[in-house]
């Protein structure tokens, strides 16, 4: 197994060359492996650990969380630090703010950014260019910068507290990097099937929802997970436009443990790893359902950007 | 004419319709035809909600907060004219104003040039064809996945000076483990830690490695060929093909490492960490606007900001014609 990348040379002991075969090169070669794997193993537990020891810490006791030099695994596992979390806390009204806000966002953007692709792609108009270049501009507009006069408008419609500044905006274009993921998509849907929709008298609605739409499935599909993501981990949003407790959502509602007094025999910090597992959870899981969404959505940004 | 013209288009099929549509256009003004025209009111339509939306959310915001930048204005009262002195405060005024800059841009440099070295050299390991690849980069990925606020309470863990577990592995191999987020030299290099863990395998690997497999391997065997050794071959052939990968991850990275808040925010106690060691400028803009509730102020902090990224990004693109190749240009 020959490697043309450079990198694999620049490591110690790999003068492997894939055209001499001779015994000392084929040495190199396990070696410069057994290096490969080494590093990139090494690497891996350098990014895993940090999970394997939040589930850890999770299942600790009062006394073992505490307990100096700390344990990897707890010697006695304490399953109420989940249910405590729900006990503490008003837990599953978290959970349900935060699945309304994330699945009417999503619709919002969905739909919105797919039309929004849709004109871009399949109409020619004065302008379109320079709009769809402001379009990829906002992908680099900070959102510090427009978040004082959005404030003051939810302010003003009286809109401070409630779910709408977090789902509203969605359904308006749904975000520079969706329309351009989704704009790249139907790019490759060929024209003829629209216009000989158009010329059996579909109007551009119908060849939108019948012939676009359901030709997009894997692009529609990296757009709801990374919405999906967007909105469920999103923290400065519900900080900011949300004060009481019964409208939290999740990222708002872990912060509110940190000030929560503890019982002695609670132990403060396995809850609130218990707690943050149970926010993470459902993004872990998604990942590990649809990772070829992922690596497809990442790449057609970053590469055709 | 209008509807002999639509008529023909209808029976001379779908490519009939740009050759007569551009035929129509070299004779008239672009908005000549009805079909035209209907087309473009169509084409508005479909991309209003962006429009729309972008009128009220971004450019509307955008000229509102140049226009409260200029005033003193509190919630609840009328703005009040200042002219320039809200810029004047910032300044030479304001004790916090530079001092946040500082520690902004230290923390943007060291977090912009180790990630994308990490990550680059993350997707190096990755696109050697090692057995189990998916798995190595899933692995490499799921930290990428973390909120925010979990990713704050998790690391405030970790890196506890007496529970923590950094500071138990280093005190095995007899290093003595810094105060990390409650020590103010340390905070900084600990939010830099939790960001390298959080972004290196993340987004950027995965274009770097996209940008990685794109590179034709023809071209590093022609090279192996004239005798490049593998740095030779990294820094003139691989590098300069993936460049314009390595440009987007830099201005991504940078505006994304300016614009940090949640994680200063959320991983120090009291937020912005002991004696403002991580007083970024985002949070310096938000307890001013959310805090103090001084919008004007807080508004002009923005737009420093904004001006300082653009004319940034804008060195970057034109700094980027000495480094960056474009095949086909």
């Amino acid at each position: 197994m020959a490697t043309t990348q450079p990198s694999v040379r620049s490591l110690p002991g790999t003068q492997a060359d894939s055209v001499r075969k001779t015994g000392s090169s084929a040495t190199n070669r396990f070696w410069s492996q057994v290096a490969l794997y080494g590093l990139a193993i090494l690497t891996a537990i350098a990014f895993s650990l940090p999970f394997f020891w939040t589930v850890s810490s999770s299942l600790k006791t009062a006394a073992e969380i505490r307990q100096i030099p700390p344990t990897f695994w707890p010697e006695e596992i304490r399953w109420a630090n989940y249910p405590d979390v729900f006990r503490l806390a008003p837990f599953a009204r978290f959970i349900w703010n935060t699945v309304i806000i994330t699945s009417l966002a999503m619709i919002g953007q969905i739909i919105s950014a797919a039309a929004v692709a849709f004109g871009f792609t399949r109409f020619r108009f004065p302008g379109r260019e320079t709009l769809f270049f402001l379009v990829l501009s906002t992908m680099m507009l900070p959102w510090q910068v427009t978040i004082v006069p959005q404030f003051l408008l939810f302010r003003y419609l009286h809109w401070l507290n409630t779910f709408l500044p977090l789902i509203v905006p969605s359904f308006f274009g749904g975000g520079a990097f969706f329309i351009f993921l989704l704009r790249q998509f139907f790019m490759t849907i060929p024209r003829d099937l629209d216009e000989a929709a158009k010329l059996d008298g579909a109007s551009s609605v119908r060849v939108f929802w019948s012939i676009i739409l359901p030709l997009s499935g894997p692009a529609i599909a990296t757009v709801a997970i990374f919405s999906f993501l967007q909105h469920w981990n999103e923290f400065i949003g519900p900080l900011i436009f949300l004060n009481t407790e019964d409208k939290y959502t999740l990222s708002i509602g872990l912060r509110y443990f940190l000030s929560n007094p503890f019982e002695s025999d609670e132990p403060r910090e396995a809850i609130l790893m218990a707690a943050s597992l149970i926010v993470a959870a459902p993004s872990l899981l998604l990942f590990f359902v649809a990772q070829k969404y992922f690596v497809r959505g990442i790449v057609t940004t970053g590469l055709k950007g | 004419m209008n509807l002999s013209i639509s008529y023909s288009l209808n029976r001379s099929g779908k490519d009939g319709v740009y050759r007569m549509a551009s035929g129509v256009s070299s004779r008239r003004s672009w908005l000549g035809s009805r079909l035209q025209r209907q087309e473009a009111l169509e084409g508005y339509l479909w991309i209003s909600p962006w429009l729309i939306g972008f009128l009220v959310f971004s450019l509307g915001p955008i000229i509102a907060s140049f226009y409260l930048s200029l005033t003193k204005y509190k919630i609840g009262g009328t703005p009040e004219w200042l002219g320039l002195a809200n810029y004047q405060t910032a300044f030479f005024d304001d004790p916090l104003f530079w001092p946040s800059i500082w520690r902004t841009t230290y923390f943007s440099l060291a977090s912009v040039l180790l990630g994308v070295l990490l990550s680059l050299l993350a997707a190096m390991l990755l696109n050697q064809n090692l057995r189990g690849k998916t798995i190595f980069r899933a692995l490499y990925y799921l930290p990428s996945l973390t909120p925010v606020v979990a990713l704050a309470i998790l690391w405030q863990w970790l890196l506890s000076p007496q529970q923590g577990l950094i500071n138990y592995l280093l005190s095995m191999v007899g290093i003595p483990g810094p105060g990390w987020l409650t020590d103010q030299s340390w905070a900084i290099p600990s939010i830099i830690l939790i960001t390298l863990w959080s972004t290196v395998g993340g987004g950027r690997m995965i274009i770097f490695l996209a940008g990685l497999q794109g590179v034709p391997k023809e071209l590093q065997e022609a090279a192996e060929m004239d005798g490049a050794n593998g740095w030779q071959r990294f820094r003139n052939v691989t590098i300069p093909l993936i460049s314009p990968v390595i440009l987007f991850n830099v201005i991504l990275g940078v505006i994304g490492a300016f614009s940090t808040f949640s994680v200063a925010y959320l991983a120090t106690s009291p937020p912005g960490g002991p004696n403002y060691a991580t007083w970024f400028y985002m949070l310096h803009l938000y307890s001013n606007a959310f805090n103090f509730f001084q919008m004007g102020y807080a508004s002009a902090l923005a737009w420093v900001f904004f001006v300082f990224i653009f004319i940034l990004s804008y060195l970057q693109i034109k700094l980027s014609d000495r480094w960056v190749y474009y095949e086909f240009s």
